[in-house]
């Protein structure tokens, strides 16, 4: 299925969740905001959230400094 | 004709100086400002002309002192601000900086959360000052904005921000603004709010590290209603540090960016939403 990932179409598998995808891609999700379809997803819902054919995924890497 | 003096209309007739003015309304004057400019006794008033009288030293009353503090405010803009409440998370760097912009614009009210003391290595980028060194940073800030505008309501919170008290404290602020330092601090904060509050806009920074040049700190839309202040990549690392000169590049885009939201302009270009 495709998803659209930071605004731009990606293949990935059918009915992966958030958290695997983030796994695949070694991202560290401890630093990353996520937001599932206009909506911030929190790290606790990552596992239980499928990713759907169609569904856009935006990823916002966070770095130190204030 | 008419002329407004310290903010106050006054009808006149013509012909009339600037001297005659100050002898009638505050004689002991030293400071006469005219369309915002310091002018002479002799000068003549014209219609619509601003007046400002001011005694070198004095502290005026508070009700002049609102007249006085906001005579270069847009009038909409003031009106708008000043029913405002904003959060601030952390007040480091970023957020004592974002504290000040907003109260100088006349935010009604700030709630400003943050732990830490005042330490002397704060000092070379945070707004606090050597005599504040050990008091808790919120309460540092908020006599420093009382200093600066006593019109502003500052709610200080000595506190530890966390999944369970953040909804609380930020309950009442329709705008937040994420200032703090640590990475996974800034998400922790971004997903509670978002969840608890998904239609209030987030005003985050991320990128100010080190002397890199400041064209590179942008106000991005990076999700439906949060928006990213810095450059995006530059850590807080060993060899490169947080300076004042860059920190407060991102916290003013951080505070125009709240300022632009309020006033349902875009933040990130020209224009409305």
């Amino acid at each position: 299925m495709e998803i659209i990932f930071n605004g731009k179409a990606r293949d990935v598998q059918d009915g992966i969740c958030i958290q695997e995808l983030l796994d695949q891609m070694q991202l560290d999700c401890m630093q990353l905001v996520v937001e599932h379809n206009n909506n911030i997803i929190p790290q606790q819902r990552l596992t239980e959230t499928p990713l759907n054919n169609g569904d856009a995924l935006e990823v916002i890497h966070f770095v130190g400094g204030g | 004709m008419q002329i407004k003096v310290n903010e106050q209309d006054l009808p006149l007739e013509e012909n009339v100086s600037l001297g005659t003015i100050r002898d009638r309304i505050k004689p002991d004057a030293d400071l006469l400002i005219v369309n915002g400019f310091p002018a002479s006794v002799e000068t003549l008033l014209k219609n619509d002309d601003q007046v400002i009288l001011i005694k070198r030293g004095e502290i005026p009353g508070a009700e002049e002192l609102d007249a006085l503090l906001t005579a270069r405010h847009t009038p909409g803009v003031h009106a708008i601000v000043k029913g405002a409440t904003i959060g601030i998370a952390g007040v480091g760097g970023l957020g004592s900086a974002i504290a000040i912009a907003l109260a100088r614009t006349g935010i009604g009210q700030l709630i400003i959360a943050d732990f830490d003391l005042v330490e002397p290595s704060n000092l070379n980028r945070q707004q606090y000052f050597i005599d504040q060194i050990g008091l808790p940073k919120v309460y540092a800030l908020r006599d420093t904005l009382a200093r600066i505008n006593p019109q502003v309501r500052v709610t200080a919170c000595q506190l530890r921000l966390t999944p369970e008290n953040i909804a609380a404290v930020f309950g009442h602020a329709q705008i937040l603004v994420e200032a703090f330092d640590l990475a996974e601090q800034k998400v922790m904060l971004i997903e509670n709010f978002a969840s608890r509050f998904p239609d209030r806009p987030i005003v985050a920074g991320s990128g100010m590290a080190g002397y890199g040049p400041a064209n590179t700190v942008l106000t991005q839309q990076v999700a439906r209603n949060l928006y990213l202040c810095g450059d995006a990549t530059t850590a807080a690392a060993p060899g490169t540090g947080l300076m004042a000169p860059r920190v407060g590049v991102a916290a003013h885009h951080q505070a125009n960016a709240v300022l632009r939201l309020l006033l349902a302009e875009n933040p990130v270009k020209e224009g409305k939403f």
